[in-house]
C-alpha cells in the first residue's frame, strides 16, 4: 500500500503522547527556518511528508495544501494559471514548505506593497498542545465568524498550534514587470520613493544598496510604461528580486545581521551600510551590538537574523510587561502544558 | 426591566465619582435610545449607559466593572447589523461616542491615528485634500465608527482588491476588562511575538476596549470607471464573475443585482439601470489611467463572452455615479417594497454563487417570503434580503428560520455564516453549526487568556456548548443531533 501523504493522525497521536509526558516537541518540516529563533530541545515532530495540494481552482483565487508542501510545488501549480502568492515567501532552500512560511510569517519584497504572510491567510486547520484537531477561519475571502484563529498562527512558529492545512488568498501575477534603477543616495532616493508611492505609481518592490536605489513596477506593459515616462531611470535586470527574496543575496550571508523593521519615514543616514526594502520600512544592517533598544527608539523593533543556527541569544524583540503577559496567557490557551517548540519566540513562552 | 432597582443606585453613585454626573445615564429616557444597535429586532435597554472623555476614566469604569463583577458591552455608533452592541438589563453600556477626534495624520507614512468613535467616512474626508483615502468601505461608512469596524472586521464594496479592516489597521491601543493597557501592533509594518492585531478585529468587543487605532490610507487611485452588464438569468451572471476573476483582473468591485433589486433602486434613484434584466454587475477598475483603459477593455470581453446581454461603460464621471448610486442606495430602496427586510450576511466560494442563489429561490417559495439579492459577488459575499411583516403574527418568527437555513446552505457550500457583519447576538446559534465543541472550548479559553471572569460583552460572539445543546435540541441537522455527549434540559 502507498504511503499516504495525509498524516494528520500519526502526528496527533504523537502530539497527544507528548501532552501526556509532558515532552518538548521541536516542529520541523523543510528545516530551512530554523535559523530564525531560539534552540528548542526536544523530540522532533517532522511535517515533512505531510503534503498534498487539496484545492485549488484559479477563480477563486484560493488554493488550499498540506503545511508539508513544498513552496515550490504550490507555485509551479500557481504559476500554470498565470497566479502568485503575492506576499513572496522566501524558498531558503528548495525544501522551503507552505507551512514554514505561514509558521515563520517571513514575506518578501512585495510586502510593503501587496501584503504579507497573514494577509493572504484564509483558514488554517491546527492541532492543539492537547492534540485537539480544529479548523478556523475557511476557503472564503471573508468570514468572520469567531476569533480570527487562522491569522493568529501567522508568525507563531507552531507555538500555538501544528498548522495542519493552510488555505491562502493568492492573486493573478501582474501583465508585465520592470526594473528601474537610479543612482541616487538613501534619503533622496527614499523621497523619491514616498513621493511616487503617493502617485499611486505601480511599484511591488523597493531597495537601495550601495548607492543604487531600485525599484519593481507591475501592471499592464502600458501602464508601465506610462510610469516610467513620468519616473525616469535605467532600465534594469530583475534579477535582484529573487536574491533578497530568498535572502541569496551577498548581504544576508554575513554574521551580525540585523532586521529592523521601521515606520517607513524613519530618517536615513546615508553613511549607514543597510540595505532598505519595503519602501523604507525593512532595514538590514550588520552590527556587533545588539539594535533592540535603537530599534524601539524609533518605535519598531529588531530582528537578530544570521543564516545559521538557532541561538540560545535573544532573537526577537523584546515585548513589554503586559504584553509578554497577554501573549503567555494566550500561550497556555492552546498549549497547556508547553510541548509545542517550547521557548521558540521568547525564553518565556 | 425596573429602572428604579435599588442595587442600582450605588453602582451610579461610584460612576458618578469616575465621570461627570452628565456623562452617566440612568433616566429611562436617556437609555431609550441606547436600546439596540442597527439590529433592531433585539432591544435590551442597559442598567446604565457611561460617556467617557478620556482613556483613564474607561480604565477606571473597567477596573470598578472587574471588581464589582458588573458585565460590560461597548458601543461605538450603533449601526452594526448582528447585534454586538445589545445592551444587557444588567450591565454597563459604554458608548465611545465622544472619542470622535483623529488625533494625527501622518502623509510621509500615509496613516492615521483616530479615536474609535471617529466615523469612518470623516477619515477621508479628513485626508483626501492629500490624495489619500481610507480603503475599507462599509454601506454604512457615512454613519459607523472606525472601532466598531474594528470590532466587526468591517468590509465593502471593494475589499476584494483592498481587504478588509484587518488589512487596513496597524496599530490598536487596547484596555482590558483588569485595566491593562496594551499596545498591539505598531508604526512599522510588523510586529514581534503573536499577531493580536488579527485577534482583536473581528473579535466583537468580547477581548477589550479599543480607545485607539492607527489606520493605513492609500493613495487614491487616478483613474476608476464602471461596467454594466446585463444578464437573461442569474446563473449567468453569477458564472460572469468567476470568469472575470479566471482571466486575471482584480476589479475594485464586483457587484451583483437581482431583478427585484434593480426596479427597487431605479425606482428609488432613477440610476438608468436595464430593469429587464434579469441580473446586473457593477464590475469597477481602478488604478493608473492606462491599467484602467487596459483592463476595461479586457473586462469588457470577458463579460461578452460569459453571455452578458448589454454591457454599458460609464460615459463620465456623472454617469458612473448614477450606476453606484442605485448599487449603494439598494438597501434603502428595498425598505419601500416592505414594512421590513432581514438582511442575511453569509459568504461563500465564488463558483457556488449560481447553485446556492438558485436554493435560496427555492426556499422563498417555500416560505412563500420574497428575497431580493444585492451583494459583494466578487467576494461571494450573498446579502440575501428577507421581505416580512412585523406586523403579522409569526413572520419574524418565520423569516428568522428562513435566514437559519440560508446560513446553513452557505456553510454546506463551504462558506460561512458572516462575511462581514459579525455573530453577535443574531448569529450565535448558528456558530454551532460552523464549529463543532473542541473550537468553541478553544474559542473560551482565548477570551479567558484576555477576560477571566468573562465580563465583556457576553453571549455575544462565540455560544456556549449549553446554548448550542439547546439550540440543538430544538434544531435536528442532517438528522444528527449536535454534541450528543452533553445533558439535554
Amino acid at each position: 500500500m502507498p504511503e499516504s501523504n495525509d498524516k494528520t493522525e500519526l502526528l496527533r497521536d504523537q502530539i497527544i503522547r507528548s501532552y501526556d509526558s509532558k515532552t518538548p516537541l521541536v516542529i520541523q518540516a523543510g528545516n530551512s527556518k530554523s535559523f530564525y529563533g531560539r534552540d528548542v530541545e526536544g523530540e522532533s515532530l517532522l511535517l515533512a511528508g505531510h503534503q498534498g495540494i487539496l484545492s485549488y481552482q484559479a477563480s477563486e483565487l484560493v488554493i488550499t495544501a498540506r503545511s508539508g508542501t513544498r513552496l515550490s510545488e504550490l507555485e509551479s501549480a500557481l504559476d500554470e494559471h498565470g497566479q502568485q502568492l503575492a506576499f513572496e515567501p522566501p524558498l531558503h532552500t528548495d525544501q522551503a514548505t507552505l507551512g514554514g512560511a505561514i509558521a515563520s510569517g517571513l514575506s518578501g519584497p512585495a510586502r510593503a506593497f501587496r501584503g504579507a504572510a497573514r494577509d493572504f491567510v484564509l483558514g488554517a486547520k491546527i492541532i492543539n498542545g492537547k492534540g485537539e484537531l480544529m479548523q478556523f477561519g475557511g476557503q472564503v475571502m471573508k468570514n468572520v465568524a469567531g476569533y480570527d484563529v487562522s491569522r493568529l498562527m501567522v508568525g507563531a512558529q507552531g507555538t500555538l498550534g501544528v498548522l495542519t492545512e493552510i488555505s491562502l488568498k493568492v492573486l493573478p501575477k501582474t501583465e508585465a514587470e520592470t526594473t528601474l534603477a537610479f543612482d541616487v543616495d538613501a534619503a533622496q532616493g527614499h523621497q523619491w520613493l514616498r513621493d511616487w508611492l503617493h502617485q499611486g505609481q505601480p511599484i511591488t518592490a523597493s531597495c537601495h544598496y550601495q548607492g543604487t536605489l531600485s525599484v519593481r513596477l507591475s501592471s499592464t506593459a502600458n501602464s508601465i510604461a506610462q510610469a516610467y515616462k513620468k519616473m525616469g531611470g535605467e532600465m534594469a535586470s530583475g534579477g535582484l528580486w529573487p536574491q533578497l527574496r530568498h535572502q541569496t543575496h551577498p548581504y544576508f550571508q554575513q554574521d551580525h545581521l540585523w532586521r529592523l523593521s521601521l515606520p517607513p519615514s524613519t530618517s536615513i543616514h546615508n553613511e549607514d551600510k543597510q540595505l532598505i526594502e519595503w519602501g523604507g520600512a525593512l532595514r538590514w544592517k550588520a552590527s556587533n551590538s545588539e539594535l533592540f533598544e535603537q530599534a524601539r527608539r524609533l518605535h519598531g523593533h529588531a530582528t537578530r537574523y544570521t543564516l545559521r543556527a538557532a541561538s540560545t541569544q535573544q532573537i526577537f524583540q523584546p515585548l513589554q510587561a503586559s504584553m509578554l503577559a497577554i501573549q503567555k496567557r494566550i500561550k497556555h490557551a492552546f498549549d497547556p502544558r508547553n510541548i509545542l517548540n517550547p521557548n521558540r519566540l521568547y525564553q518565556e513562552l | 426591566m425596573n429602572t428604579s432597582s435599588p442595587d442600582r443606585k450605588p453602582i451610579i453613585r461610584c460612576l458618578q465619582k469616575i465621570l461627570p454626573t452628565a456623562s452617566v445615564l440612568h433616566d429611562a429616557e436617556d437609555l431609550r435610545p441606547y436600546e439596540c444597535d442597527g439590529l433592531s429586532a433585539y432591544q435590551q435597554v442597559p442598567m446604565v449607559v457611561v460617556l467617557p472623555e478620556t482613556v483613564e476614566q474607561i480604565e477606571h469604569i473597567l477596573t470598578f466593572c472587574t471588581k464589582q463583577q458588573i458585565p460590560v458591552v461597548a458601543r461605538g455608533a450603533g449601526t452594526g447589523l448582528s447585534g454586538g452592541a445589545l445592551p444587557l438589563e444588567n450591565g454597563i453600556l459604554i458608548s465611545l461616542a465622544r472619542f470622535n477626534r483623529i488625533l494625527k495624520v501622518d502623509i510621509e507614512n500615509r496613516t492615521a491615528v483616530v479615536q474609535p468613535g471617529v466615523r469612518n467616512l470623516a477619515i477621508s474626508d479628513a485626508v483626501s485634500q492629500h490624495g489619500l483615502y481610507y480603503a475599507p468601505d462599509p454601506s454604512s461608512q457615512i454613519a459607523c465608527s472606525i472601532g466598531g469596524n474594528v470590532a466587526e472586521n468591517a468590509g465593502g464594496v471593494h475589499c476584494l482588491k483592498y481587504g478588509l479592516t484587518v488589512h487596513n489597521i496597524t496599530r490598536l491601543e487596547v484596555i482590558t476588562m483588569r485595566g491593562e493597557h496594551l499596545t498591539i501592533g505598531g508604526d512599522a509594518l510588523d510586529s514581534p511575538g503573536y499577531d493580536l492585531l488579527a485577534l482583536m478585529t473581528g473579535s466583537e468587543g468580547l477581548l477589550g476596549i479599543i480607545t485607539e487605532i492607527t489606520v493605513k490610507l492609500l493613495p487614491t487611485p487616478k483613474a476608476a470607471n464602471v461596467i454594466l452588464a446585463s444578464f437573461a438569468d442569474v446563473a449567468t451572471a453569477g458564472q460572469a464573475v468567476s470568469n472575470v476573476i479566471a482571466d486575471g483582473i482584480l476589479p475594485a468591485g464586483l457587484e451583483l443585482m437581482d431583478n427585484a433589486a434593480i426596479g427597487a433602486a431605479d425606482d428609488f434613484v432613477n440610476a438608468g439601470y436595464p430593469r429587464d434584466a434579469a441580473a446586473i454587475l457593477l464590475c469597477e477598475i481602478d488604478g493608473t489611467d492606462a491599467e484602467v483603459a487596459d483592463q476595461l477593455a479586457q473586462a469588457q470581453q470577458v463579460l461578452s463572452r460569459s453571455g452578458a446581454t448589454e454591457i454599458r461603460v460609464a460615459e463620465d464621471e456623472q454617469q458612473r455615479a448614477r450606476f453606484w448610486a442605485g448599487r449603494k442606495a439598494a438597501f434603502p430602496a428595498v425598505g419601500r417594497l416592505s414594512p421590513d427586510y432581514y438582511c442575511m450576511d453569509g459568504t461563500i466560494p465564488r463558483h457556488q454563487i449560481a447553485d446556492v442563489l438558485t436554493r435560496i429561490s427555492e426556499l422563498s417559495d417555500e416560505y412563500g417570503l420574497p428575497i431580493v439579492n444585492v451583494f459583494h459577488a466578487g467576494d461571494g459575499n450573498l446579502h440575501p434580503l428577507i421581505l416580512y411583516d412585523a406586523n403579522i403574527e409569526g413572520e419574524l418568527e418565520r423569516t428568522e428560520e428562513l435566514g437559519g437555513r440560508i446560513l446553513e446552505i452557505c456553510v454546506e457550500a463551504g462558506g460561512t455564516i458572516t462575511g462581514e457583519h459579525g455573530v453577535g447576538m443574531e448569529k450565535i446559534n448558528q456558530m454551532c453549526f460552523q464549529f463543532n465543541e473542541q473550537e468553541l472550548l478553544q474559542f473560551h479559553a482565548i477570551k479567558q487568556a484576555f477576560d477571566p471572569d468573562g465580563l465583556l460583552n457576553p453571549g455575544k460572539g462565540i455560544p456556549t456548548l449549553h446554548r448550542c445543546a439547546e439550540f440543538g435540541a430544538m434544531h435536528v441537522h442532517h438528522g444528527q443531533l449536535p454534541h450528543p455527549e452533553l445533558e439535554r434540559f
